[in-house]
């Protein structure tokens, strides 16, 4: 049966983990190999790096990070961050990522999904997108979340799988780092129009919002970072809860 | 040990290399027909559109070169379905070393393509499979698949039952990506190496 997927987020600056880890048993919680690979030998079904600097110079810094990533991590692992061109996603596919994760540069210009989908195939291009309520309606926003645009969030999710989208990144501003839960409505009303695979992030706090999501939101997949960098949850203690509970878990 | 990895223009291999690399095992990515024919192990792996990926090795002469090659030769993804008679992927007439037609995933009730892990079971001969359990999660990313027939090695439940691994002579095939697959992938890649 096809399994739910649990995801750990790791966000590089510089060719580094940021944000704390609780990780005393790791030489270096900072080595993004290190933790990656820490990660696929404990439960992870997949990972995501995303490069929250993403500047020109760091650019080559985020490739070489890459190929150290794809020596040692035996599951599919995802790139993101500033990627905005062909030539970006070439450099980190040949690198060695399974996928790529584009957000603002979609939203500058959507073109780009069909040509990355054309030219890579839809499995490797995951459009992610920052989604926020603001006056009863959700809104794409870029920027981290800092900037508003006039694209509703559930349009642009339909309009990208149409271009080429292989996986839709769905995180809620409304409920990114409140640990109160994901935002299940939005997710669900995104998944049941959708033919490919959605991965919620944001709000998770408890192994019971995991649960939520993957039933009343209809995720395929749920991504986290601090709660698994500071141990709050185990990955391996968490596919067990919900396979207790009936959700399709690789083991 | 001399493997080669055969190059053309299907996909990115990056992954696959890695993967050979983490066993410690030595390959060149080639399309010389040579250097494929010597080698001691053949992999043809690929990620992409079947009727272009078909194109490419008719200018090349690697689909008549596949098909006679004696040694052990692993098939993944998009390789595998290369491997069988026909796709239904833009109509394409496919080397047809396993006598079957690939099909798209219909359904109205779940996602396509099939994204993830999901369980496969060994059936019948199966060498790649040897030392792991009857039931391993493996993942894969397609829209298309081969039914399951008499030279099925593993079969995988989407939809309904469709060839995970199929196995005929020298040729072995998977359709999910071993070299993603955890330790299950190593293994299947470790035995295969083995053979």
């Amino acid at each position: 049966m096809l399994t739910k997927r649990i995801i750990p987020c790791l966000d590089i600056k510089e060719g580094r983990t940021v944000k704390g880890t609780n990780f005393v048993d790791l030489r270096d919680a900072g080595d993004p190999v290190e933790l990656g690979a820490f990660y696929a030998e404990n439960g992870a079904d997949e990972l995501v790096f995303l490069d929250i600097t993403a500047t020109i110079d760091n650019r080559k810094t985020l490739v070489e990070l890459v190929k150290q990533v794809a020596r040692q991590v035996n599951i599919p692992f995802t790139v993101g961050g500033g990627i905005g061109s062909i030539e970006d996603v070439s450099a980190l596919l040949h690198a060695g990522a399974d996928k790529v994760s584009i957000n603002s540069s979609a939203v500058r210009r959507p073109g780009l999904v069909d040509e990355l989908a054309l030219q890579f195939g839809s499995q490797c291009i995951i459009v992610a997108i920052d989604t926020r309520f603001v006056d009863g309606i959700d809104w794409v926003h870029t920027h981290g979340g800092r900037n508003i645009t006039p694209i509703k969030t559930i349009e642009w999710a339909k309009e990208v799988e149409q271009r080429g989208a292989g996986e839709i990144l769905l995180t809620s501003m409304d409920t990114d780092g409140t640990k109160a839960g994901f935002a299940n409505q939005l997710t669900a009303e995104i998944s049941s129009n959708s033919s490919i695979p959605i991965i919620a992030s944001g709000g998770a706090g408890t192994m019971e919002d995991f649960y939520d999501v993957f039933t009343l939101g209809k995720a395929d997949a749920g991504l986290a970072a601090s709660i698994f960098h500071f141990k709050e949850i185990e990955i391996n203690a968490l596919k067990n809860y919900l396979a207790k509970k009936g959700i399709p878990m690789r083991i | 040990m001399n493997i080669a990895i055969i190059k053309y223009n299907a996909g990115n291999v990056a992954s696959v290399m890695y993967a050979l690399d983490r066993i410690g095992a030595k390959y060149t990515w080639t399309d010389d027909e040579k250097i494929i024919k010597s080698a001691d192990k053949v992999i043809f792996p690929g990620v992409g559109e079947a009727s272009t990926a078909m194109a490419y090795l008719k200018e090349k002469g690697l689909d008549q070169l596949i098909p006679t090659l004696k040694q052990p030769v692993l098939a993944t993804c998009i390789g595998m379905q290369l491997l069988c008679k026909h796709s239904e992927e833009n109509d394409t007439e496919c080397m047809g070393v396993f006598d079957v037609n690939i099909q798209r995933f219909q359904s109205n009730a779940v996602k396509i393509p099939h994204v993830g892990w999901n369980s496969i079971k060994a059936q019948g001969e199966n060498d790649l499979m040897k030392g792991l359990n009857e039931w391993e999660y493996v993942y894969f990313v397609h829209s298309f698949y081969a039914p399951v027939y008499q030279d099925t090695s593993a079969v995988c439940d989407y939809i309904q039952p469709f060839s995970a691994m199929l196995q005929k002579d020298n040729f072995f095939a998977a359709q999910f990506h071993a070299e993603i697959s955890g330790k299950v992938g190593q293994k299947i890649i470790q035995n295969f190496l083995d053979l």
